[in-house]
C-alpha cells in the first residue's frame, strides 16, 4: 500500500504552495468587483474549487495515493459540482 | 431444535455481564443491538403518536386533540421515524451486526468511533425528545422544517434542527466505518463480487450517507443562522430565497430515501437465495443497480419541488431523472421473483415478510411514477396520495425489510428461535392492518384531501375512517410481533447454527456468534449464494 509510505513534501513546494494559496485568495477578494451579474458565485465556486485541488493535492498528500483513491475523491467533487450545477441551473433559467 | 438446557458456551452476549460492559463495548454486535433497542423504543413512541393522529382523524371536526397539537404530533412522528428510525435503521442494526461477519472480519474497521456514533446517536434523538417537552411548544414544521415558516415559527425549531443534525453526523460516521471496513477488512479470496449483496448494498448506502448528509446538515445550521443571527439565506427581505432551502433540503433528503430502501433491498436479496435454497438470479445487476440507484437517486431531488416555482427546465430534468431510477428498482424486483422461480421455496416467516416487501414497494413505486410525471403531480402533490406513497415505500419497503431481517436473522442473534405460528398471525394482522391504513388515502388523495390537515370535509369521512381502523389492526400486528421476539429472545427454544440452511459466512458460525466472531479468519474459494457448498472452505 503507497500510503504507508513516507512522503514529505520539501519545505519550498510547502512555501509555494502557501504563496498560491494566498494569491488566489486575494483574486476571490478582488472577483467580487468584477460585475459578471449571475456568474459571480461561479467563479467565486471555481477559485475555491482550484484552491481545494491543490490543498488535497499537496497538504493532503493525495498525489502520492494510488489512483483508486485519487479517482474516489475526484469522483466525490465532480458529484458535488454537479449537483451545485444543476441548483444553479434553475437559477439561471428561472 | 432441542429444548434442553445446557451450560451456554462463551458468546458475545454473555461473556461479559451487566450494563456497563455494554454501554462501553465496542463489540459490533452489541452496539448493533443497542441500535435496535433504542430505535424499537424510538420506533414504539413514534407508532403511538401515529395511532392517535389516526384517532383524530377518525371522525371530521375536533376529536381528541388540538389543530395545534395534531401539528407537532406529525411533526415529532416524521421526525423520529424518520431521523432516529428508518434512515440508520437497518444499516446501523443488522449492519453492525452482520456486515463484518458476512465479509469474514472479526469487527468494523474503528470499532470506537463505532460505539461513539451510537452516543451521539442517542444525544441526537434525546435531544429530538426534548425539542417536544422544553420552553414553548414542540415543533410544528413538519419533519421537512420548510422556511420561511420554520425561521420564523414560535415553537421549538432551533433544537429539533439540532437534533437532526447531530443525528447526522451519526449517520456520516458510521457511513465512514463502512466503506473503510469494506474496503480494508474483507476475508482474503473475498474480492468485490464475491461479497454478500447485503454488504454490497450497505456499501452503496454508506457513500450516500458520507456524501449527501453533510448538506443537511449545513442546511439546517444555515436555518438556525438565519433565525438567531437573521443572515438572510433564505429570507428574500434579507437577500435569501425560500426555494434554495428546498433544493439543499432535497439534495440530501432524497438520497435519504435510498439510504433507508438500499439496505432493505440487500436484506430481501439475502433472504430469497436462502428460502428458495437457489443462487441469487443476476447477481452482478443487483450490485450494478444498487450502485446506479445510489448515484442516480442523487439527482432526483427537484421531484419535490414541481410546484414551488422551480424553473420549468429544471421540472422536466428532475421528472426525466425520476422515471430513470425507476429502471435499476425493477431489475431488482425482476431478479428477486427470478431467484424464487423454480427454487425450493419454503414459506417462512422471513419469507413471507420478504414477499410483502416486494408487494408493498411495487405499489409505492407505481404510485411514485404518478407523483414523478410533471402533469399529474400538479393535481397529487401535498394531497393525502403522497402520505400513502411514502408510507407504502417507507414502511411498506424499509420496516416489513427490517421485519423479514430481525425474522430472519433471530436465530444467529440470540441463538434461539421464535414462534412461527405468532409470527405467521402477527404477519397477518400487519399485512391487513398496513394496507387498510394507507390504500384509502391514495383514494381520499386523488379526490383531493391535503396532507397534514386535523380537520377534513365530511365526504372523505370513509376513507379516514377506514384507515383508522387499518393503524388498531397494525399496532396489534405490531405489538404480537415484538411480544413473539422478546419472548423468544429468552425463552425460545435453542436454535441450531444455521436453521434455514443458509451458505453465507454468518450461518457457517455458532449462535450466538463468538465474542470475535471467528476463530481463525475464513478464506473464501468461491462466489456467494452456491447451494452445493458453503461460502468458505
Amino acid at each position: 500500500m503507497k500510503n504507508h509510505d513516507n512522503h514529505i513534501s520539501s519545505d519550498s513546494a510547502n512555501w509555494t504552495v502557501l504563496l498560491i494559496l494566498l494569491i488566489l485568495t486575494t483574486l476571490s477578494i478582488l472577483a467580487i468587483k468584477i460585475h459578471v451579474g449571475a456568474f459571480t458565485v461561479a467563479l467565486a465556486l471555481l477559485l475555491a474549487s482550484v484552491k481545494v485541488t491543490i490543498v488535497l493535492t499537496y497538504f493532503m498528500h493525495l498525489k502520492f495515493e494510488n489512483l483508486l483513491l485519487r479517482l474516489m475523491v475526484g469522483g466525490v467533487f465532480l458529484l458535488f459540482a454537479i449537483v451545485i450545477a444543476i441548483t444553479f441551473i434553475d437559477y439561471y433559467f428561472r | 431444535m432441542t429444548n434442553t438446557v445446557t451450560k451456554e458456551p462463551l458468546n458475545y452476549l454473555n461473556h461479559e455481564t451487566g450494563l456497563w460492559s455494554w454501554l462501553t463495548s465496542t463489540d459490533h454486535k452489541r452496539i448493533g443491538l443497542l441500535y435496535m433497542y433504542s430505535i424499537t423504543v424510538f420506533f414504539c413512541v413514534a407508532a403511538i403518536l401515529g395511532l392517535l393522529m389516526r384517532i383524530e382523524k377518525m371522525a371530521p371536526g375536533q376529536t381528541i386533540m388540538t389543530a395545534q397539537t395534531y401539528n407537532g404530533m406529525f411533526t415529532i412522528h416524521g421526525i423520529i421515524m424518520i431521523f432516529i428510525v428508518v434512515i440508520p435503521g437497518l444499516a446501523a442494526v443488522f449492519g453492525n451486526i452482520f456486515l463484518p461477519i458476512m465479509i469474514g472480519a472479526k469487527d468494523v474497521a474503528f470499532p470506537k468511533l463505532n460505539l461513539f456514533s451510537w452516543y451521539l446517536f442517542m444525544t441526537g434523538a434525546m435531544l429530538g425528545l426534548y425539542s417536544q417537552f422544553a420552553n414553548g411548544h414542540s415543533p410544528d414544521t413538519g419533519w421537512t422544517f420548510y422556511v420561511p415558516y420554520s425561521a420564523e415559527a414560535s415553537s421549538n425549531v432551533v433544537v429539533a434542527l439540532t437534533a437532526a443534525f447531530v443525528l447526522g453526523f451519526a449517520s456520516i460516521l458510521t457511513g465512514l466505518n463502512f466503506i473503510v471496513t469494506i474496503h480494508r477488512m474483507r476475508a482474503p479470496g473475498m474480492t468485490w463480487f464475491r461479497m454478500p449483496l447485503f454488504p454490497w448494498s450497505l456499501y452503496a448506502t454508506a457513500w450516500i450517507q458520507l456524501l449527501a448528509t453533510p448538506i443537511v446538515g449545513i442546511t439546517l445550521l444555515m436555518v438556525i443562522a438565519e433565525r438567531t443571527l437573521h443572515i438572510g439565506f433564505f429570507d428574500p427581505s434579507l437577500g435569501g430565497d425560500p426555494v434554495l432551502y428546498q433544493h439543499l433540503f432535497w439534495i440530501y433528503s432524497h438520497p435519504a430515501v435510498y439510504v433507508m430502501i438500499l439496505p432493505a433491498m440487500g436484506v430481501v436479496t439475502e433472504i430469497f437465495p436462502t428460502f428458495s435454497q437457489k443462487p441469487v438470479f443476476g447477481y452482478v445487476p443487483i450490485v450494478f443497480s444498487s450502485m446506479a440507484i445510489a448515484l442516480v437517486g442523487y439527482f432526483v431531488w427537484g421531484h419535490h419541488m414541481f410546484t414551488s416555482g422551480m424553473s420549468y427546465e429544471s421540472r422536466w430534468f428532475f421528472s426525466f431523472l425520476t422515471f430513470l431510477v425507476a429502471i435499476p428498482s425493477a431489475i431488482k424486483v425482476f431478479n428477486w421473483l427470478s431467484t424464487m422461480y423454480g427454487g425450493s421455496v419454503d414459506l417462512k416467516p422471513p419469507l413471507l415478510f420478504a414477499i410483502s416487501f416486494i408487494f408493498l414497494f411495487t405499489i409505492g413505486g407505481f404510485t411514485g411514477l404518478a407523483l414523478g410525471s410533471l402533469a399529474t403531480n400538479i393535481q397529487l402533490h401535498n394531497t393525502e396520495f403522497v402520505v400513502a406513497h411514502f408510507h407504502y415505500i417507507i414502511f411498506g419497503g424499509m420496516g416489513f425489510a427490517f421485519f423479514a431481517a430481525i425474522h430472519y436473522w433471530f436465530p444467529k442473534i440470540y441463538g434461539r428461535m421464535y414462534s412461527f405460528k405468532w409470527a405467521n398471525i402477527s404477519w397477518g394482522f400487519l399485512f391487513v392492518g398496513f394496507n387498510l391504513l394507507y390504500f384509502p388515502l391514495f383514494i381520499v388523495g386523488i379526490q383531493g384531501m391535503p396532507r397534514r390537515y386535523f380537520d377534513y370535509d365530511p365526504k372523505f369521512q370513509l376513507g379516514e375512517a377506514l384507515s383508522t381502523i387499518g393503524a388498531f389492526i397494525l399496532i396489534i400486528g405490531l405489538i404480537g410481533m415484538i411480544t413473539n421476539l422478546i419472548y423468544h429472545s429468552r425463552r425460545g427454544a435453542i436454535a441450531p447454527a444455521n436453521p434455514w440452511h443458509g451458505v453465507t459466512l454468518e450461518w457457517q458460525i455458532p449462535s450466538p456468534p463468538p465474542h470475535e466472531n471467528f476463530d481463525e479468519i475464513p478464506v473464501i474459494t468461491h462466489e456467494p449464494y452456491r447451494f452445493d457448498h458453503p461460502h468458505t472452505n
